[in-house]
């Protein structure tokens, strides 16, 4: 076994046993956290494929603001916890059932349309993923679709605004 | 790292399912808020790792350009999300999902 795929399935480990506690732990904080982990180890799985850039916006959006969003909704509302058995019976199994069918069907739909994918990675430069060659693509070629994105938050947080204001006795 | 691309797609696909069964299985609305998060980040995995096998074509970034797009707008999902489940709070005194039944026949 090469370094490398000792690496690999190090990490993959980390990634699956973080994603199966957070579905596991009855507490909602214990999942925030676990997912936390998770996005840090595709964090560096997003290193390790040359998507420095990618990684770093990874770690400050996702593991860092958004998270932090999660956790502050969490412990304002104060609903951690969550009353252990469901009121449909049938829901666990069923959901297992399904979950178990659409991954057999993942892995029919890889082995048909890997064949491209599973030789070893081409090389690549050291820039390749660097945010200078990837902020040139998109202040370039996808300089409207980023204008648009700057909209898209703007409307979110107007949105987000709207959505949990109080009306004020007396007020409209 | 140098391993087939292959097997972070499969990693991936692993990821996904486990986030579609957090959907499926949980009945906070905040844990299955977080399982579609967890769904996202997979298909963002693939897409990083059939970005890195498409080599060093100039191309291969327009993923990573994706990727970026994504996780912006996931961004903007994320906070009109979290205040939907706030609202349903206030109003229901819960964010329990089998409590929001108002449109149950």
């Amino acid at each position: 076994m090469t370094t490398d795929l000792a690496l690999f399935i190090g990490l993959a480990l980390i990634a699956v046993v973080s994603a199966v506690s957070m579905l596991a732990s009855r507490d909602a904080v214990y999942s925030a956290l676990f997912l936390v982990l998770n996005f840090l180890t595709v964090a560096t799985f997003y290193l390790l494929l040359h998507a420095a850039f990618i990684a770093m916006v990874q770690i400050t959006v996702y593991a860092g603001a958004i998270m932090v969003l999660f956790l502050f909704v969490i412990m304002l509302l104060g609903t951690e916890r969550e009353d252990i058995g469901g009121s449909i019976r049938w829901q666990l199994p069923v959901a297992i059932l399904l979950a178990v069918g659409l991954a057999a069907e993942l892995v029919i739909g890889l082995f048909r349309s890997a064949e491209g994918v599973t030789g070893q990675l081409p090389a690549v430069p050291d820039s390749f993923g660097s945010p200078a060659s990837v902020g040139r693509l998109l202040f370039s070629e996808y300089l409207v679709p980023f204008e648009v994105i700057s909209i898209l938050l703007l409307v979110a947080m107007v949105g987000t605004i709207v959505l949990t204001f109080k009306k004020r006795e007396g007020s409209r | 790292m140098n391993v087939p691309a292959s097997y972070l797609v499969a990693l991936s696909g692993v990821l996904f399912v486990l986030g579609v069964l957090g959907v499926l299985i949980r009945r906070n609305a905040i844990v299955i808020f977080m399982s579609v998060e967890l769904m996202l980040n997979s298909a963002n995995l693939a897409l990083i790792a059939f970005a890195r096998a498409m080599g060093p074509a100039v191309e291969a970034l327009r993923g990573h350009v994706l990727v970026f797009f994504v996780i912006a707008v996931a961004a903007a999902e994320v906070a009109v999300g979290l205040a939907l489940i706030v609202a349903i709070f206030r109003t229901k005194e819960s964010i329990d999902i089998d409590v929001v039944n108002t449109l149950r026949g």
